[in-house]
């Protein structure tokens, strides 16, 4: 069932890598990752092609290390409801350098498009905001992940979540590669880690 | 406390000992979830200034957290009981695909003088869990054992990169009782 003013998802992931400077980037299990992948390959991208409901932990961890860059995690509403614990764990910690993004189709678009929680009771701002990150809202326009997008860069005010209804549009795959010890190993390489 | 007469120690030291190989190995993050047996360990990681302790909703985020800590140049460990191994296992292919040091150190359950029948499944296959996910496990069934045993699992976690589990028995531990 189509419904009006939903965002365009590559719309959304491209806008908040537009200006992307240090952030570091995780995709979710699924679209997201392909989305982010999409929107330009890079260095600093940690894109997930398992371990679901891992993607915000994965965050919180490169925050936690990494206090001066801004860490966004970008996924879906599937991948998100499967680690709602992690949101708990992030408002304890309050990383200010870290920024969370659901794309939220309502649909668990991988498998076919089964209807998930966001589409009839599960609220994942009201989850966020009373797991203690205050900076929670739900986004509908472009101009919002604009604004997003750019405060995303402060780390001294995070963190923050926002969760952005998009369309369900089935839209091309653009597959990044597959292999995590290359994707884990550069990201490290950027940060100027050498190889054990 | 619930720690049993014949407890090998009733008031332990060998978590200081744990506690200054994670220090030596410069360990940065310790996520965990709550466990009597990980009490003495919780609360000189959250007393230190170069550790932080994150305690977890579900074990299984700890192992995603050492992913992203590794992405961003931190070591970690992560502490938990023998039954959160069990909510691991799909987030442990996090290790060989992303090849990044793993070290768990794990309190054993459902062995030794256990009185709780709803401990022994998860404890009696935690060993075998482990192993079947691709960790290697040591074990410290005494005091005297366990700084050579954390040496030897830090040392081949962080510098090998082979992902070790120290089962930390039951019986180093003390068997906990509630019964009447």
């Amino acid at each position: 069932m189509s419904k009006a003013n939903l965002l365009d998802r590559r719309q959304v992931v491209a806008t908040l890598l537009a200006n992307r400077k240090d952030v570091i980037a995780i995709g979710g299990l699924g679209a997201s990752t392909n989305d982010m992948c999409a929107a330009g390959d890079h260095a600093r991208n940690f894109y997930l092609w398992g371990g679901m409901g891992g993607a915000a932990m994965i965050g919180l961890g490169l925050a936690l290390a990494q206090p001066k860059l801004p860490v966004l995690v970008i996924t879906g509403d599937g991948e998100m409801l499967m680690g709602m614990g992690s949101l708990a764990t992030i408002g304890l910690q309050k990383p200010a350098n870290l920024s969370i993004v659901v794309l939220d189709n309502e649909a668990y678009g991988e498998t076919g498009g089964q209807t998930s929680h966001t589409s009839a009771a599960a609220d994942l701002v009201g989850v966020a905001r009373a797991c203690g990150i205050k900076d929670s809202r739900a986004v509908t326009t472009m101009a919002e992940v604009e604004a997003f997008a750019k405060a995303v860069h402060d780390v001294s005010a995070g963190p923050r979540f926002v969760n952005v209804k998009i369309d369900n549009a089935n839209l091309e795959r653009i597959l990044p590669t597959r292999d995590g010890t290359y994707i884990l190993n550069r990201i490290r390489g950027d940060l100027g880690f050498q190889p054990i | 406390m619930h720690a049993r007469a014949d407890a090998a120690d009733t008031a332990p030291n060998w978590p200081d000992d744990i506690f200054a190989t994670l220090q030596r190995f410069d360990v940065r993050q310790v996520p965990y979830v709550p466990d009597a047996g990980h009490s003495k360990l919780v609360q000189r990681v959250l007393g230190s200034t170069t550790m932080r302790g994150i305690p977890l909703t579900t074990e299984e985020e700890g192992v995603a957290l050492l992913a992203g800590a590794w992405a961003g140049g931190q070591r970690g460990v992560l502490l938990m009981q023998s039954s959160g191994v069990g909510n691991c296992i799909n987030m442990l292919s996090l290790i060989p695909i992303l090849r990044f040091p793993f070290l768990t150190l794990v309190t054993m359950r459902g062995e030794w003088g256990e009185f709780n029948p709803w401990q022994v499944p998860m404890g009696s296959t935690t060993q075998r869990v482990v192993e079947l996910s691709g960790v290697q496990v040591l074990r410290a069934s005494n005091a005297a054992e366990v700084p050579a045993v954390m040496e030897a699992a830090a040392a081949q976690a962080y510098n090998a990169l082979t992902p070790t589990a120290v089962l930390l028995s039951q019986r180093l531990i003390g068997a906990k009782v509630f019964t009447k």
